[in-house]
């Protein structure tokens, strides 16, 4: 008998589980196979639906969405929720909207007072769950039930009404808008800059979070904190960067959807903080923190964006996304459940 | 024992350990050399974990004296010990589940390259392959999440990662005491394969059947006091087993098991 060596990196015992059972064992698996099916379905049921304003409309709907869960799966990857993300989208929106129509600061000051204000309350987000050692959920519930207090007891205050009016007159306004709220042509569809954007932040987590230091980090304070701390791993740093990872994500939509519309109101973003969290779990987070992917929460938002406007396009009561969401969020956590026992099995 | 002898490692004479009035380690005194294993055995209780502690840099030890390549140390704090090269493996291993194996093996110290400072991920899974191949230990693939490895293979990842990162002197916290029969087996490999390569070994366990095959030296604890600290050559197996095991007591234990013959 002859035996040819293998090559170096090739280990023979791995043949049989190839290249399938890689990609079956990478968690924006099960959300691909979704988004596939329910791109299929709705452009059967509805004519719209593969349109080029039709592609156009859901693209923009899934990157406002998209954004925030992407950045919400790291910072569940990292163990936390953070459940004002959704106020947070509101608050940098109408703090931006009220100091510029209501006290005349320039534009582009008030776009990046919003940015230090919301990388400020995520710091405080963070500094918070890691002293005092409590759940994330209970402390960023606080933080949620104080933004949303402000966005509409503050703006109140300012206008007497709970919505910013006349922002799109404000001077500068056009020069930030291409910004955030623009629109480019491709191809006879007008694609939202939003959609760039939700690339952008997709590509940049991906990157970060697999071939970075910091995206190491992630993961194993996640994981299994006290093993992170005890190689070393700065537990509280990259937590608290977590939590600001996730504010700074929701003045990006805020000022998306602010750009966007021209207006705001004292209740946008409320409710969004547990479709972000829906979403990333569809893209294979675990609600546990340890492990999940970038790009499988951008899937999460894209079938979460496709099914909201293909329901609309179908014509059917937009009621039933509830329900549809409700099912795609057990139907995933009991697939990541599967995936998890088996990647933890200990032989 | 006929091999010159190299300078000892970490050398305790006399070593103490007090916590305010409870004196939890008292009169110890041991080596440990270049490629050689010193055992530390003991019942719970017997002041094992205490005595890492110390040898660990985790707690200050009171009395007596601990050096270094022949230079007393005081050490506060496990980075101390580190620095002098000296790593404790605790039964927890230190390493996150869910993780693949190679960066399991670099984390908290992830090399990287490049203008934008990105992991080096050729370097960190071909070092891993390299550093356990030299261990003795073949992994299909470093791709593999740590928690799908075998107790004795994540141990034994544990020991790897402290040798490549620079340790002279490994400390082993009761390595086998969740372990099977086989798995056991396989970590006394690498025990020994740890040895071969010229570190040396303080190896903590309360089997003494464990302990015997792979060590040269044994320190025995009961209650915080050293009741025998002998080279192999000087002990059998069945007189450290006695010593272990508390001699007279577990005579009394067998009659007393055996003489009801309605069990069984």
């Amino acid at each position: 008998m002859t035996t040819t060596a293998p090559p170096r990196d090739a280990d023979e015992r791995l043949v049989p589980t190839g290249r399938t059972t890689r990609v079956l064992r990478r968690p924006e698996v099960g959300a691909a196979v979704a988004a596939l099916a329910i791109l299929l379905f709705f452009t059967v049921v509805a004519d719209q639906f593969l349109t080029p304003s039709g592609v156009g409309t859901w693209l923009n709907s899934a990157s406002r969405f998209g954004i925030m869960a992407v950045a919400v799966a790291m910072l569940m990857i990292g163990g936390e929720f953070d459940l004002s993300a959704g106020a947070m989208t509101g608050a940098t929106g109408l703090l931006v909207g009220v100091t510029t129509t209501g006290f005349g600061l320039n534009v582009w000051v008030a776009v990046l007072l919003a940015l230090v204000v919301a990388l400020a309350v995520g710091a405080l987000n963070g500094v918070l769950v890691v002293r005092t050692g409590l759940p994330s959920f209970i402390v960023t519930l606080g933080t949620f039930f104080v933004l949303q207090g402000l966005d509409l007891a503050l703006v109140k205050l300012v206008y007497g009404q709970v919505a910013v009016q006349g922002f799109a007159k404000v001077p500068n306004f056009d020069s930030v808008r291409p910004v955030f709220g623009g629109t480019i042509a491709i191809g006879g569809a007008s694609i939202s800059v939003s959609v760039l954007w939700f690339l952008a932040v997709t590509a940049v987590a991906t990157l970060v979070l697999l071939r970075t230091r910091a995206g190491n980090w992630v993961f194993a304070v996640g994981g299994a904190q006290s093993s992170a701390r005890a190689t070393g791993v700065p537990v509280a740093r990259t937590k608290i960067g977590l939590f600001m990872t996730t504010a700074a994500a929701g003045w990006l939509v805020g000022m998306i959807s602010l750009f966007q519309s021209s207006t705001v109101q004292s209740s946008t973003g409320v409710g969004d903080e547990f479709i972000y969290i829906i979403c990333a779990v569809v893209g294979g987070c675990l609600l546990t923190g340890g492990y999940g992917s970038a790009v499988g929460a951008a899937l999460g938002a894209l079938i979460y964006g496709m099914t909201r406007q293909g329901v609309v396009y179908a014509g059917w009561d937009s009621n039933w996304l509830y329900a549809f969401l409700g099912v795609m969020l057990l139907a995933a956590v009991l697939v990541n459940n599967w995936v998890r026992t088996r990647a933890e099995r200990m032989r | 024992m006929t091999t010159s002898r190299t300078a000892p490692l970490i050398e305790v004479t006399d070593l103490g350990k007090t916590y305010g009035s409870v004196v939890a380690l008292r009169g110890i005194t041991t080596t440990v050399r270049a490629g050689e294993v010193t055992c530390v055995l003991g019942d719970n209780g017997a002041g094992k974990s205490t005595f890492i502690k110390v040898l660990a840099g985790a707690h200050e030890h009171s009395e007596g004296t601990y050096a270094v390549d022949g230079v007393e140390q005081h050490m506060s704090s496990p980075r101390d010990a580190l620095a002098l090269g000296i790593a404790t493996v605790f039964q927890d291993l230190a390493v996150v589940p869910l993780m693949p194996v190679w960066r399991n093996f670099f984390l908290g110290s992830e090399p990287r390259k490049g203008p934008f400072r990105l992991l080096d991920v050729d370097l960190m899974k071909r070092t891993t392959k390299d550093e356990l191949a030299a261990m003795g230990i073949d992994l299909r693939d470093v791709d593999q999440p740590i928690g799908t490895l075998s107790g004795g293979e994540r141990q034994c990842v544990a020991i790897a990662r402290a040798v490549h990162f620079g340790a002279r002197v490994l400390i082993l916290d009761e390595p086998t005491a969740a372990l099977g029969v086989r798995q056991s087996g396989i970590v006394l490999r690498y025990i020994a394969a740890a040895r071969e390569r010229g570190l040396g070994v303080v190896f903590i366990t309360h089997n003494p059947h464990h302990a015997y095959p792979v060590g040269d030296r044994f320190l025995v604890l009961r209650r915080g006091r050293s009741i025998a600290e002998r080279e192999k050559a000087q002990i059998s197996r069945d007189e450290l087993v006695t010593l272990m095991s508390g001699g007279a007591e577990l005579d009394a234990l067998a009659h007393e098991l055996e003489r009801d013959p309605l069990i069984g």
